[in-house]
C-alpha cells in the first residue's frame, strides 16, 4: 500500500511536471508566440473581434501566478483550448481522433517485439556461442541504431514503391467508409503492416539483447545448476526454471522503451503520412498551433507517464521484493 | 542490482588502491584487444576521418545546384545528385562532421549533467537525493523526441550547435540514473570512507576518488549518450528543424524527402545517410558491448558465480 501511494504521488507529481513545463517553455522564448500569433490579426479585426478571440482561445493580461493556476485549471478539467488550424474543433478532440492509431500501431509493434524479442533472447543465451549467438547481437545493434526515418524510407521504396505490395501513404484509403466493415478493416490491416513493421525493427533488439543477459545470469544461479544435476529435461530447465524468472525484468523494460518508441512513431508517422499523433504534432509545430502542440505533448507525456505507473505497479505485484525495498 | 564491479582504480597517486590500478590497465588493455571493441573503432574511425577530411575529400560545394538533377552514382558523382542537382557525396562528407559534431556535444553535454547530477544526489543522499531523482526521472520517462520537438517549434531556426545542446540538455536522465547507483555503492566503501575520515573534501573525493572508479560507465555512459544524440539529430533534422543551410545526415533525409526521392526512385539519395547514421551506432554498441563483456565478468564466462570483490578494496 505503501509503495503504491508512493508510486503514484511520482504519477501525480510527474504529470505536474510535465503540464508545469509545457506552461513554462513559450513563456521563456524571447517573445511569447502564442502572442506573436495573435499579433497577425491584429489590425484585421475590430477590437471587439479580437477581444472575443482572445477570450476564445484562453489568453490573459492577468499576471502570471494567476494564469498559471488558471492553466493548470484548465488542463485538470479537460479544456485544453481550441486548435488554430482546424478552428472550431476543440485539441482534446482532435486528439481523441489521431491517438488511438497511434495506441494502435504502436501497441500491436510492441507485442510482437516483446514475444519474438524474449524467444529469441531465451534461444540464443541457451546456445551460448553458438553461430546464432555471435551473428544475433551483431545484427540487432545494427537493427537498434537504424534511424526510424529511414527504416520507414526503405520499406516504403521496396514494398510500397518499387514492388507496389502494400499501399504508401495514410492509415487507410479513402475510398472505404470508416466502420466495422470488410474493406475498411482490411485497409487498415494493409496500410499498418508497413508502420508497425518499422517499429518492430527498431524495437525488437532491446528485448532479444535484455533476455540474453538476463538469461545467462539466471543460468548461472545456483537453482539451475541444480536442477540441471537432478537431470530436469532441458525444455523445462529453460521454460519453468530459467526462463521464467529471467522474464521479470523485461517486464520494466517496457517502460524504458516505451519513450524511444513514441518518438520513433513520430518519425514514423512522418514518413508514412499515417494519421497518428506524431503526424498531427508535426502538423501543429509546422502551423504553428501551439495549443495543439501543448495538448499533444501533454497526452503523450500522461499515456507515457500512467503506463510507467502501471507497469510499476504489474512488477511489484509479479516481484514483491520491489514493494518490501528488499532489491535494493 | 547487480551492481557492476568497480575494478577500475584511482588515478589519484595517493590513493591506497595499488591492487586495483593493476587490473585497470588489464581492463583497458583487454578493451583495446576485444574484436568487437576493436570493429567498432575501425567503423568509428573510418567516419571520424572522413569528417575531419571534409574539406579535403567534398569534390564539389553541397550546395552549389549546378549538376544535372537526379544522376544515379557515377564517378563523376559518387553518390549521384538530387533533384536540383546538388551532389550528393558532398553533402554527404560534410554531413558526416555536422552529424557527428552534434552527436558529440549532445552526448558529451549530457554526459557532464547526468554525471553532476547522479554523483551529487548519490553522494549527498536525503533530501538532495529525493529531489534530483525525482527530475531524473521524470526526465527519464518523457518522451524525449516529442519534448524536443515541442521546444524547437519554438526556438525557431536553430544550428546544429544549439540543436546538440537542447538535446544534451534533455538527454542525460538516463546516466544520471546509472551514475547514482554506482556512486551511492561506492561511497560506502572503505577507501571513500577513508578518504572523507583523512578530511578530504567532498569535492576532491566525488571527482578523485569515486569518479575514477566508474571510468568504464562514463565511457559506455557517454557511447550512449552520443548514439542517442545522433539519432535524435537525425530526426529533428528530418523533420526539418535545423534548417536548409546546413548539410548533416538529418538533413539529407529531410531533403530526400521532400524532394520525392521515393517517387523518383532515386535511392541513393536516402540510402547513404541513414547507412551510415546505423553504421556509426553499431560502432558505439559494438565498443558498449565489449566493455560489458569486460567489465561483467558473469557475461564473459557463463555459468559462474558472481564473487564478492568487496575484500579487494583494501585499505
Amino acid at each position: 500500500m505503501r509503495y503504491f501511494l508512493k508510486r503514484l504521488g511520482f504519477l501525480i507529481f510527474s504529470i505536474w511536471a510535465a503540464m508545469t513545463l509545457n506552461f513554462i517553455l513559450p513563456r521563456m522564448m524571447p517573445g511569447n508566440p502564442a502572442l506573436i500569433l495573435f499579433g497577425r490579426f491584429q489590425g484585421k479585426l475590430p477590437p471587439q473581434a479580437l477581444k472575443s478571440m482572445e477570450l476564445e482561445f484562453g489568453f490573459s493580461h492577468a499576471p502570471m501566478i494567476i494564469q498559471y493556476f488558471q492553466y493548470l485549471g484548465n488542463m485538470v478539467t479537460g479544456n485544453w483550448g481550441i486548435s488554430y488550424t482546424y478552428f472550431p474543433l476543440h485539441v482534446t478532440s482532435l486528439i481523441a481522433q489521431y491517438l488511438p492509431w497511434t495506441i494502435g500501431a504502436v501497441g500491436i509493434a510492441t507485442v510482437f517485439s516483446a514475444v519474438i524479442g524474449t524467444f529469441l533472447g531465451i534461444w540464443i543465451a541457451w546456445r551460448r556461442n553458438g553461430i546464432m549467438d555471435r551473428v544475433l547481437p551483431i545484427v540487432t545493434m545494427f537493427m537498434q541504431s537504424i534511424p526510424y526515418n529511414w527504416s520507414s524510407f526503405v520499406l516504403l521504396y521496396i514494398f510500397g514503391f518499387s514492388l507496389s505490395w502494400l499501399p504508401m501513404y495514410h492509415s487507410y484509403s479513402a475510398n472505404t467508409t470508416i466502420g466495422f466493415n470488410g474493406p475498411f478493416i482490411s485497409s487498415v490491416i494493409s496500410h499498418g503492416i508497413l508502420p508497425v513493421v518499422t517499429i518492430f525493427i527498431s524495437g525488437v533488439s532491446g528485448w532479444i539483447i535484455g533476455m540474453r543477459s538476463n538469461m545467462i545470469n539466471t543460468l548461472g544461479e545456483d537453482y539451475v545448476t541444480f536442477a540441471e544435476a537432478k537431470g530436469v529435461s532441458p525444455r523445462r530447465l529453460i521454460f519453468s526454471y530459467a526462463a521464467r524468472n529471467a522474464m521479470l525484468p523485461q517486464i520494466t523494460s517496457i517502460a524504458i522503451v516505451l519513450g524511444s518508441v513514441v518518438g520513433g512513431s513520430i518519425l514514423m508517422e512522418q514518413v508514412f503520412s499515417y494519421q497518428g499523433i506524431g503526424f498531427l504534432l508535426n502538423n501543429a509545430t509546422s502551423s504553428e498551433d501551439y495549443p495543439l502542440v501543448q495538448g499533444i505533448f501533454l497526452i503523450i507525456a500522461i499515456v507515457t507517464l500512467v503506463l510507467n505507473f502501471v507497469i510499476d505497479m504489474l512488477y511489484s505485484r509479479l516481484d514483491p521484493r520491489v514493494r518490501t525495498g528488499g532489491a535494493n | 542490482m547487480s551492481a557492476q564491479s568497480p575494478t577500475l582504480p584511482s588515478v589519484n597517486p595517493g590513493a591506497p588502491s595499488m591492487k586495483k590500478r593493476k587490473r585497470r590497465k588489464g581492463n583497458w588493455s583487454k578493451f583495446f584487444h576485444h574484436p568487437r571493441a576493436i570493429a567498432g573503432l575501425i567503423i568509428l574511425a573510418f567516419f571520424v576521418l572522413l569528417a575531419i577530411l571534409a574539406p579535403v575529400l567534398a569534390p564539389y560545394n553541397p550546395q552549389a545546384n549546378i549538376f544535372i538533377p537526379l544522376q544515379p552514382p557515377s564517378w563523376q558523382h559518387l553518390l549521384g545528385t538530387t533533384n536540383t542537382g546538388q551532389d550528393i557525396f558532398s553533402q554527404f562528407v560534410w554531413g558526416a562532421q555536422t552529424t557527428l559534431m552534434v552527436s558529440l556535444i549532445g552526448g558529451g553535454l549530457s554526459l557532464i549533467i547526468g554525471l553532476l547530477m547522479g554523483m551529487y544526489a548519490g553522494y549527498r543522499g536525503g533530501w538532495i537525493d529525493g529531489l534530483l531523482n525525482s527530475v531524473s526521472n521524470i526526465f527519464l520517462v518523457l518522451p524525449s523526441l516529442a519534448l524536443l520537438i515541442v521546444i524547437e517549434s519554438y526556438v525557431k531556426g536553430t544550428s546544429p550547435l544549439i540543436i546538440g545542446m537542447i538535446i544534451g540538455l534533455t538527454g542525460w536522465a538516463f546516466g544520471a540514473r546509472v551514475f547514482r547507483s554506482q556512486t551511492m555503492s561506492l561511497a560506502n566503501r572503505d577507501f571513500v570512507v577513508a578518504a572523507k575520515l583523512s578530511g578530504m573534501s567532498d569535492l576532491r573525493i566525488m571527482f578523485g576518488e569515486i569518479l575514477p572508479n566508474m571510468s568504464s560507465i562514463v565511457a559506455t555512459s557517454l557511447m550512449y549518450g552520443c548514439l542517442g544524440a545522433m539519432l535524435a539529430e537525425t530526426g529533428l533534422a528530418f523533420l526539418g528543424y535545423e534548417g536548409m543551410s546546413t548539410s548533416s545526415w538529418g538533413v539529407i533525409l529531410y531533403m530526400a524527402d521532400g524532394g520525392g526521392a521515393m517517387l523518383s526512385g532515386a535511392w541513393w539519395w536516402f540510402v547513404p545517410p541513414g547507412l551510415a547514421v546505423a553504421l556509426v551506432g553499431t560502432s558505439f554498441s559494438l565498443m558498449n558491448f565489449a566493455m560489458d563483456q569486460i567489465t561483467n565478468p558473469r557475461l564473459a564466462n557463463s555459468k559462474r558465480r558472481r564473487k564478492s570483490r568487496v575484500a579487494n578494496s583494501g585499505t
